[in-house]
């Protein structure tokens, strides 16, 4: 076991004639919290959506978990243990907590049923229960639908998806760009919850303060180039602005845009 | 944050946050009807709808309405079944009625006898090899036809994108034309004595509240159920959580059609004939069970239990309006103002729960 989770080497993405990501080597370490910011169309979705398997990329190899990766689509990445928190909500609006983090999935027994076989509620609720307390996410009622929960407890349900199933990775694409202030607030706890349970996660985020308050290591990029690989004890709001704008590039990648 | 205060982790259930189950909304609305029947038939008729008023010691209820009214709608609640599950994946099947016609005139003609009172069958299809054949030919061919229309339903709406609307439009047109070329709209009658067991009595009453149980129990407790739920409610979740959406939308299309088939097998076993127009508006029918049952045209929401007091329902109110000699036509005023009705309701108390969360 390494301490590297994932590793991307020469990670390239063409759209066509758009060059969206090039050459991206990134390094996430195990229990590290890091942060992708740049400007709109800077590349930062088209990283993960190649990290995730959403698209396949052009170049480049992706290692996770000590192997370099192929992933045909993200459930092939949701199998080897990347959770991915979208910034539109996959929830159906009509079924209780658990059933949701289970969609897909679902514990089962009697399989020779095939789509009949038989829903395991009780394995699937107390699985739920244990990764609502592990990440500290308070419902009402597990067993309400959660079409009338408010948009945090629904991020919050969508986050517990990782700590339910014990992924390697989380990856939270502007995880709270929807949401109000309390409700991020109550997202950001959690976060904070998986840094102390030692998950790693990647963060896609604008919100400067909230990066600031939650990772270890920014990342920014700038027209599919990484700029800047920052330490947040090192560096300053002021200083990332300059990066995402184009003022300075960092040392390391002089030459790259 | 006081409105996420409660529980730890979910670890209490706090009982002000639970959900009130629609169906007892449905079934309260069952009862209500029920009484206004009973105070209407006290004033006007001077006897009791439902109840025994005679001075008779082995029954409370007056038996004989209530077999009529569950056997008047136990084959339309067959089709409904299916079309509940088929409008909780957010489709419509307009087709099931037109589907049980067709399926009708050809199941009926592998169930025909040879000789009828001495002489050939004068409404024979086939030649001789086809007649007098085992019950369980008829009975398969009737649930093959209902199978595969459902099945070109379910492909259709799955991977060309057509809605279920026109899809299950296309479908209704077309079977009722199969149903009226299959012997150029001569009726198809003089099954098998056996054949004829499958709608006798109450038969039908039997195998519609069986197969309700059933599909409850599939609904509720099996993937198929949750599956069918997620796609109604979030079709684009379902997808990204990995559900094989398409081939889901074929299966469920597929045992609305298989229901339709089997009702077309009941029906025309009970009325010992098969005629081109059988099932006539049957899908609308079956879809006011439904909606009435509190199943949403919009997916995700309703149940089996639900779409059977909705059946039932609409079996009162039928029979009550015999009951009180009212014509049919007040009937279908009313039911239409209940359907309507139901659904206000329905979005009414949707919005105040929304609004109290």
């Amino acid at each position: 076991m390494s301490g590297i989770i994932l590793e991307t080497k020469g990670l390239t993405k063409h759209y066509g004639g758009v060059h969206a990501l090039e050459d991206a080597d990134f390094i996430l370490r195990r229990g590290e919290h890091v942060a992708i910011m740049g400007d709109n169309g800077a590349g930062k979705s088209t990283f993960v959506r190649q990290i995730t398997g959403v698209e396949q990329r052009t170049r480049g190899t992706v290692i996770f978990d000590g192997q370099e990766v192929n992933f045909a689509g993200p459930l092939d990445a949701r199998e080897a243990g990347i959770e991915t928190v979208f910034q539109t909500l996959a929830l159906a609006d009509d079924l209780n907590v658990p059933d949701n983090l289970f969609l897909g999935r679902e514990a089962t027994k009697w399989n020779f049923l095939g789509p009949f076989r038989i829903l395991d509620y009780k394995a699937m609720r107390e699985s739920t229960m244990a990764g609502l307390v592990k990440t500290g996410v308070k419902i009402p009622n597990i067993r309400n639908s959660i079409a009338n929960m408010s948009g945090g407890q629904r991020q919050c349900v969508a986050i517990a998806r990782t700590a339910t199933f014990a992924s390697k990775l989380t990856i939270m694409d502007e995880p709270t760009a929807a949401l109000g202030v309390q409700e991020t607030a109550q997202v950001e706890n959690i976060v904070r919850t998986l840094k102390e349970q030692g998950e790693s996660l990647i963060l896609v985020s604008h919100n400067m303060r909230q990066v600031f308050d939650l990772v270890d290591r920014i990342i920014v990029f700038r027209r599919g180039r990484m700029v800047a690989d920052l330490d947040v004890k090192e560096t300053d709001g002021q200083d990332v602005v300059a990066y995402i704008t184009g003022a300075k590039t960092g040392a390391q990648f002089e030459g790259a845009a | 944050m006081s409105d996420t205060s409660h529980g730890i982790g979910g670890l209490t259930y706090d009982k002000s946050k639970r959900q009130w189950p629609n169906e007892l909304n449905v079934l309260g609305a069952l009862i209500l009807i029920v009484i206004i029947f009973e105070v209407l038939g006290a004033i006007f008729m001077g006897q009791s709808l439902l109840f025994d008023t005679k001075d008779r010691f082995d029954s409370i209820f007056n038996e004989q309405r209530l077999r009529i009214i569950i056997i008047q709608v136990a084959i339309v609640g067959i089709i409904a079944l299916g079309v509940t599950q088929v409008i909780i994946t957010a489709g419509i099947d307009l087709s099931s009625g037109s589907v049980l016609g067709a399926t009708a005139m050809i199941a009926m003609s592998f169930a025909q006898v040879s000789v009828v009172n001495g002489n050939p069958n004068p409404k024979a299809i086939f030649g001789p090899a086809f007649l007098d054949l085992p019950v369980i030919v008829p009975i398969f061919v009737g649930l093959g036809c209902g199978l595969l229309a459902g099945m070109i339903n379910g492909i259709l709406v799955a991977f060309s994108r057509i809605p279920p609307f026109i899809a299950t439009l296309g479908m209704m047109l077309f079977a009722r034309g199969v149903a009226q070329w299959w012997s150029s709209g001569k009726p198809v009658s003089f099954p098998t004595d056996s054949y004829a067991v499958i709608g006798a009595g109450m038969m039908p009453v039997i195998i519609f509240l069986s197969l309700a149980v059933l599909f409850h129990l599939i609904m509720n407790y099996t993937v198929y159920g949750k599956h069918t739920y997620a796609i109604g409610s979030n079709e684009a979740a379902a997808r990204m959580s990995g559900i094989n959406v398409p081939r889901h939308l074929v299966l469920v299309y597929a045992i609305a059609g298989m229901l339709a088939g089997l009702s077309a097998v009941i029906l025309t076993s009970k009325n010992l004939t098969a005629q081109s127009g059988m099932g006539l508006s049957y899908e609308l029918d079956a879809i006011a069970m439904a909606v009435i049952g509190g199943v949403s045209l919009f997916g995700g929401r309703g149940s089996i239990i639900g779409t059977v007091i909705g059946a039932l329902i609409i079996g009162v109110i039928t029979s009550g309006f015999t009951f009180l000699r009212l014509g049919a036509y007040y009937q279908e005023m009313v039911l239409g103002c209940i359907i309507v009705g139901a659904v206000a309701l329905d979005q009414w108390q949707q919005q105040r729960a929304a609004r109290r969360a």
